[in-house]
């Protein structure tokens, strides 16, 4: 993590805000809204804070509809189509049994290869963000 | 060791020795109570008794949360449907698995940034709209409910199995015991206590999970091949077992219910108000992440060793016996363990399957609880300021309160098949919650309006479909051997929408509602709003922190 060297600007947007004064309330409007709205906004318009969010949907979107297509694809073949289930691989193990495990393959993969792609790419962006919001405050 | 054993199966007698099976379990009590207690100091503050005071290392949560989430219906369930239906029950829990990816990559680390203790919160802090937290605490307590009462009657089931106890009264009784014995360690331990309870449950469970795998495997010299081939020499179905469709392939209705129940098992985890509690329990959205990673892994292997066990017990047991044992299906794994290992791992996985269940109340109920104090109370009858000393309080009663809701309604639902119940709560979560957290995490117009229609809509719908379901009344054929609709009187019938599970109609339609209910508001939504929300959410600025400094 603290290997990370950031790759692009980032004195973006940094002067632009007022940095909230440490706010630990994460509900109500009344302390954390109105007094930093325009901080909010403008660590928004950041190029940090774009790179971060693109980053972000670069990795889970395809994500998501992938393994929502590759479950779904399962599930309408089970159904619909079970003949092509009992296809033997070898012996008893036939198309679905492994079909159905490579589902747990498939999660474990994205599950892992998210923490670490995370902790890669988006943690160091988040805590920088993070520190600039809060002037410096928090732990 | 493996001593011999009566290998009585028929409903008026028990397996094992009650007089062990009892002593393994208390055990099991005496320990948690221990730990239970010991974490209760300090435990008055709201956030102690919500969320633990955000202590939990990701791992500790992971472990957790696993255990919130392997119910009885899991560990006893999904091997029962294997061993009777074979294949089926495979597809029925890749769900369970795959839905994980969506609290992972959508929704926890979010949820962690922008709430504190509820989901409530997240719509809360997005939309500032008293109604939505209103929508959404009673969407989290019918969930709640329903949950509870599924897991309260199957503890029924269990003691007869288990504890020798067999007349109405006496289950009763040992129903109501156990039942506030955790709502006992609810009020004490807060969720401080309650998460420990869930750590050392998952940790057993997953001991004993993988403890009869080995063993069963060693039969069959680590193959699992030629475990396959024995329990298709065993079932009366052949091979057939080994593919889909004996239990979801009969008819273009039965094809349907499965991708009505496929698409509430994996849009549901997301929504489950428990799981989602428990990612506030970590300090911050990191380790809420790192917690689900963990919870992956956890889930994944516990139910890759379900199969080896289903379709153990299809070799060992024989369908013929574990349908006709008290409980019927879900008798399946106990009546292996005694195979095995004779009476003491039939003892063991037997008083393992109850604390199981006993762990899964407590969660429940605190979640509930919390949703109450913490939504209804302080949030809306008292606007946000009531004093926390108070909101602990409220808390604590309505634990109470629901914990005796569960022991009632559990003793009223005794003998009755509600194992269902687990699936439709799935169902209720995906489509009352998740439309309304996704929108007001990702979709910038979404609006209260939105959210109002997306959760009532959700819930009404499914809860309207699946009392106008089968699952209801006009049921004839029994899945999993016991009996089916809840109404069994077959002249009854008001089954009009032909699916059990109501996933493929109400989840479309709360997302639709979500989206017209936006789109059609003529208040615009608010920008600022979701700049801080969007902020939050993906930088953490503003959450609350845990004691531990990282």
């Amino acid at each position: 993590m603290a290997l990370f060297q950031p790759s692009r600007g980032s004195v973006t947007g940094a002067a632009t805000f007022q940095p909230s004064r440490g706010t630990t309330d994460s509900t109500e409007a009344s302390q954390a809204g109105r007094g930093t709205a325009s901080g909010y906004e403008a660590v928004r318009a950041s190029r940090d804070f774009w790179t971060i969010k693109r980053r972000f949907g670069s990795f889970v979107a395809p994500a998501c509809t992938l393994f929502i297509v590759w479950y779904f694809l399962f599930v309408i073949i089970a159904v619909f189509a079970p003949g092509f289930m009992r296809i033997s691989v070898f012996g008893d193990l036939n198309v679905g049994l492994c079909f159905g495990l490579l589902q747990f393959a498939s999660t474990f993969a994205i599950a892992a290869g998210y923490r670490r792609w995370a902790r890669r790419r988006l943690d160091p962006l988040a805590d920088r963000l993070r520190h600039r919001l809060e002037g410096g405050r928090g732990q | 060791m493996t001593g011999p054993t009566a290998t009585a199966t028929q409903a008026a007698t028990v397996v094992g020795t009650p007089a062990l099976n009892f002593s393994i379990f208390a055990f099991f009590v005496v320990v948690t109570l221990v730990i239970a207690l010991s974490v209760a100091r300090n435990n008055n503050s709201a956030t102690d008794y919500y969320a633990g005071g955000r202590t939990f290392t990701g791992f500790q949560n992971g472990v957790a949360t696993g255990g919130d989430y392997l119910g009885a219906a899991t560990f006893l369930g999904t091997p029962g449907i294997i061993a009777i239906y074979g294949y089926d029950g495979i597809l029925y829990s890749v769900g369970f698995i795959v839905g994980w990816l969506l609290v992972l990559l959508l929704v926890s680390e979010p949820f962690r940034n922008t709430g504190r203790y509820t989901m409530a919160d997240v719509l809360d802090l997005r939309l500032k709209a008293p109604s939505v937290r209103a929508a959404a605490a009673l969407s989290t307590l019918v969930i709640s409910l329903f949950y509870l009462l599924a897991q309260m009657a199957g503890a029924g089931v269990l003691v007869s199995l288990l504890l020798g106890v067999h007349s109405s009264a006496g289950v009763d009784a040992v129903i109501a015991v156990v039942g506030m014995l955790m709502v006992f360690y609810v009020l004490v331990g807060g969720m401080k206590g309650t998460t420990w309870v869930q750590i050392i449950k998952a940790s057993i469970l997953a001991v004993i999970t993988a403890v009869t795998t080995i063993w069963l495997l060693s039969r069959t010299g680590f193959s699992l091949p030629a475990l396959l081939h024995h329990a298709v020499a065993a079932s009366p179905h052949g091979t057939a077992v080994l593919s889909p469709g004996l239990e979801y392939g009969k008819n273009t209705v039965s094809k349907l219910d499965f991708i009505s129940l496929a698409l509430a098992l994996v849009l549901g985890t997301a929504g489950l108000p428990h799981v989602l509690m428990r990612l506030y329990t970590v300090p911050n959205a990191r380790e809420a992440r790192r917690g689900i990673t963990w919870t992956i892994w956890l889930v994944g292997v516990f139910y890759l060793c379900t199969f080896v066990l289903g379709f153990g017990a299809m070799w060992l047991v024989g369908d013929k016996k574990i349908l006709s044992a008290t409980g019927g299906s879900n008798s399946a794994v106990p009546l292996l363990a005694d195979k095995l290992g004779g009476t003491l791992l039939f003892g063991i996985v037997a008083a393992v399957a109850f604390a199981t269940i006993l762990a899964f109340v407590a969660g429940v109920t605190i979640t509930a609880s919390a949703s109450f104090a913490h939504d209804v109370y302080a949030g809306l009858l008292r606007h946000g300021q009531a004093d926390p000393a108070d909101e602990v309080r409220v808390a604590r009663i309505s634990a109470l309160v629901v914990g005796m809701a569960g022991v009632i309604g559990g003793i009223a639902a005794k003998g009755v098949n509600v194992a269902f119940l687990v699936s439709l709560a799935f169902a209720i979560a995906a489509a009352a919650n998740l439309p309304s957290i996704l929108y007001s995490l990702f979709w910038p117009r979404f609006t209260a309006r939105g959210a109002l229609w997306s959760i009532y809509g959700g819930l009404i719908s499914s809860v309207v479909l699946i009392i106008f379901s089968p699952v209801f009344s006009g049921q004839r054929k029994p899945l999993g051997g016991t009996s089916s609709s809840l109404i069994t009187d077959p002249h009854i019938n008001f089954a009009f929408f032909p699916l059990n599970n109501p996933g493929i109609v109400a989840i479309p339609l709360a997302f639709f509602l979500g989206w017209l209910g936006t789109v059609t508001d003529r208040q615009p939504a608010d920008a600022a709003r979701f700049a801080r929300m969007q902020v939050r959410a993906l930088t953490g600025v503003g959450a609350e922190r845990g004691g531990r400094s990282l």
